[in-house]
């Protein structure tokens, strides 16, 4: 059964994200690199998704679908880690405590499954952008 | 078809700025890449894909084809008009760019920023703030037998640190990795956790009580608690041991420090951590800046202003107070009328609502790429490679300035960051008077 789970966001550098926003941002291995959430696998158990299919991501600060995908590097449950890049903007904390940098690390967020919603392209998050 | 062999290039990605690539050029294509590691190659090889190759301009809410002129005119129209305009990016161009950055920046009045905002700008505070015990990595390739990465992951940021600088590097005095001791502390099993010898998992943003922990551990302090932030209090004693009796250790900080909660004050704990080590043995530290010339942008903009990132020109002076002069803030205030963004996609990498009130007033940019910043502004200028289609001057994450080569030619009438700025500002100066 699904449902949804509080975890602890961070976002941070990916070697497959460093190789691909080489291949060009409009490029679908950037899509797909990028625009992905990674869980320990308990935690994708605990929502009722299988790796590859998407989740919302809601934070205080926006939302976003990605998608969801077992950590490559070990998670602990509760911690979930987002590449730097577009999506990963919608959710993150802006205030920077007097310092200018935003933070990025250690959001509060709840994942739901969303198997039937559709990852923003980067195109589509142009014309939000865009959007007088 | 001509073949030529370029040897001791500067890779253009990362910090580390590798200066020992090997390049084949036939024609005008690079064809081969050696001493490479995954980022470079897939750079080298691919930089001409999603290319801007014309300047444009926006026309009722599309981009549309417009001369070199006219695009200059059309920028430095722009920026002249601009009560309060931000020139942020910086970190993937030359030291030579910036420096003409700068003086359009003083001229206009504007805000000078660049992407340590968002990267390491805590680090400089907390610098600022206690101090630096530093070195190059030359002298850790050499020397180290303690390397400490903390909140950094270079098997994936900085993917030839430890083969060239550090864990496994061949110095004079340290051969190898079998000479060198290695401690990975993170929130996560990293790959470079993988390949320490010792591996500290602690909880997200309790970075500033291990460090505190340590300090007092490295002072032979007693510990009330039997753990701090999910470390046992035994493990942080036998490190602080580890590091009192290295003969030459370093930490070398990432973003999971400058990132998370605490910032700049993660940094002054970190530094008096190794201030407090230096009276016992030889202890330094580094952070692992990003991109390959962010510390470039940070030198040259302190050279002119006094400061490194997040200086405000507008009373005429320059101000620095990361926090409210800083582009972050500046934008999410909405206090900001137009933007110049040079070798950099801040609507990749800023927040949202930062990254909307940045594209709801004028937006320049000058990028060899189409970026999601490029598509969102109202002006492009397409630029040349640095580091490939042009060379310039580079500091690596140590300070150690490099020449960056060009081993190719620029797509046809396509400029360098150089030469445009300096038509805008030579435009500006015309308009402004």
């Amino acid at each position: 059964m699904s449902k949804s789970i509080k975890v602890n966001l961070i976002t941070g550098r990916s070697l497959a994200q460093g190789r691909t926003k080489e291949l060009g941002k409009l490029s679908e291995e950037y899509l797909n690199t990028v625009a992905v959430c990674e869980f320990n696998p308990d935690d994708l158990k605990k929502v009722g998704i299988s790796p590859g299919q998407n989740v919302k991501i809601v934070t205080n600060f926006g939302d976003v679908i990605v998608k969801a995908i077992e950590a490559k590097q070990l998670l602990e449950s509760g911690v979930a880690f987002m590449p730097y890049g577009p999506w990963a903007e919608f959710v993150i904390n802006p205030e920077t405590h007097g310092t200018g940098m935003p933070s990025y690390k250690g959001i509060e967020a709840t994942i739901e499954p969303a198997q039937n919603e559709k990852v923003l392209t980067i195109e589509e998050i142009v014309k939000i952008l865009l959007r007088k | 078809m001509s073949v030529k062999n370029h040897s001791n290039v500067i890779c253009t990605v990362c910090g580390c700025c590798c200066d020992n690539l090997e390049v084949e050029v036939k024609g005008n294509d690079i064809t081969k890449v050696k001493k490479n590691c995954a980022m470079s190659l897939s750079k080298f090889m691919n930089f001409n894909k999603e290319r801007n190759l014309y300047p444009m301009i926006r026309n009722r809410n599309k981009l549309s084809e417009a001369s070199f002129n006219d695009a200059i005119d059309r920028s430095a129209s722009i920026l002249s008009k601009a009560k309060y305009p931000i020139l942020y990016g910086w970190s993937l161009t030359s030291c030579e760019a910036t420096e003409i950055g700068v003086e359009l920046a003083d001229y206009l009045g504007g805000v000078m920023d660049n992407t340590t905002g968002t990267c390491h700008g805590p680090g400089i505070l907390g610098i600022q703030d206690v101090g630096e015990s530093t070195c190059t990595l030359g002298q850790i390739r050499n020397r180290a037998d303690l390397i400490i990465y903390w909140g950094s992951n270079p098997v994936h940021a900085h993917p030839l640190h430890m083969v060239r600088y550090s864990a496994m590097s061949k110095g004079k005095y340290r051969k190898g990795r079998k000479d060198r001791k290695v401690i990975v502390v993170d929130v996560r099993k990293t790959d470079t956790a993988k390949i320490a010898d010792h591996f500290l998992i602690i909880k997200q943003g309790e970075d500033y009580e291990l460090l505190s922990a340590l300090t007092s551990a490295v002072k032979d302090n007693e510990f009330e608690h039997r753990e701090v932030s999910g470390v046992p209090v035994e493990r942080i004693e036998e490190i602080a041991d580890m590091m009192v009796n290295c003969d030459f250790g370093i930490i070398f900080f990432g973003l999971g420090l400058t990132m998370s909660v605490g910032k700049h004050r993660n940094i002054d704990m970190a530094l008096s951590l190794v201030r407090e080590l230096n009276k016992r043995t030889k202890f330094l530290i580094m952070p692992m800046r990003g991109h390959f010339n962010v510390t470039g942008a940070n030198h040259v903009t302190a050279w002119q202003t006094g400061f490194p990132y997040a200086v405000d020109l507008s009373k005429g002076y320059p101000e620095y107070n990361p926090g409210e002069t800083s582009a972050v803030d500046i934008l999410l205030r909405d206090e900001c009328d137009a933007s110049l963004v040079v070798a950099s996609d801040p609507i990749s990498n800023f927040p949202t609502q930062a990254a909307r009130n940045m594209v709801k007033n004028p937006l320049i940019s000058i990028d060899p790429h189409q970026t999601p910043t490029t598509l969102c502004s109202d002006v492009v200028i397409p630029s040349a490679h640095v580091g490939l289609e042009t060379g310039g001057s580079v500091y690596r994450m140590d300070g150690v300035v490099l020449d960056a080569k060009k081993v190719v030619n620029p797509p046809k009438d396509i400029r360098t960051d150089v030469e445009i700025l300096n038509a805008i500002l030579k435009q500006v100066k015309r308009m402004k008077g």
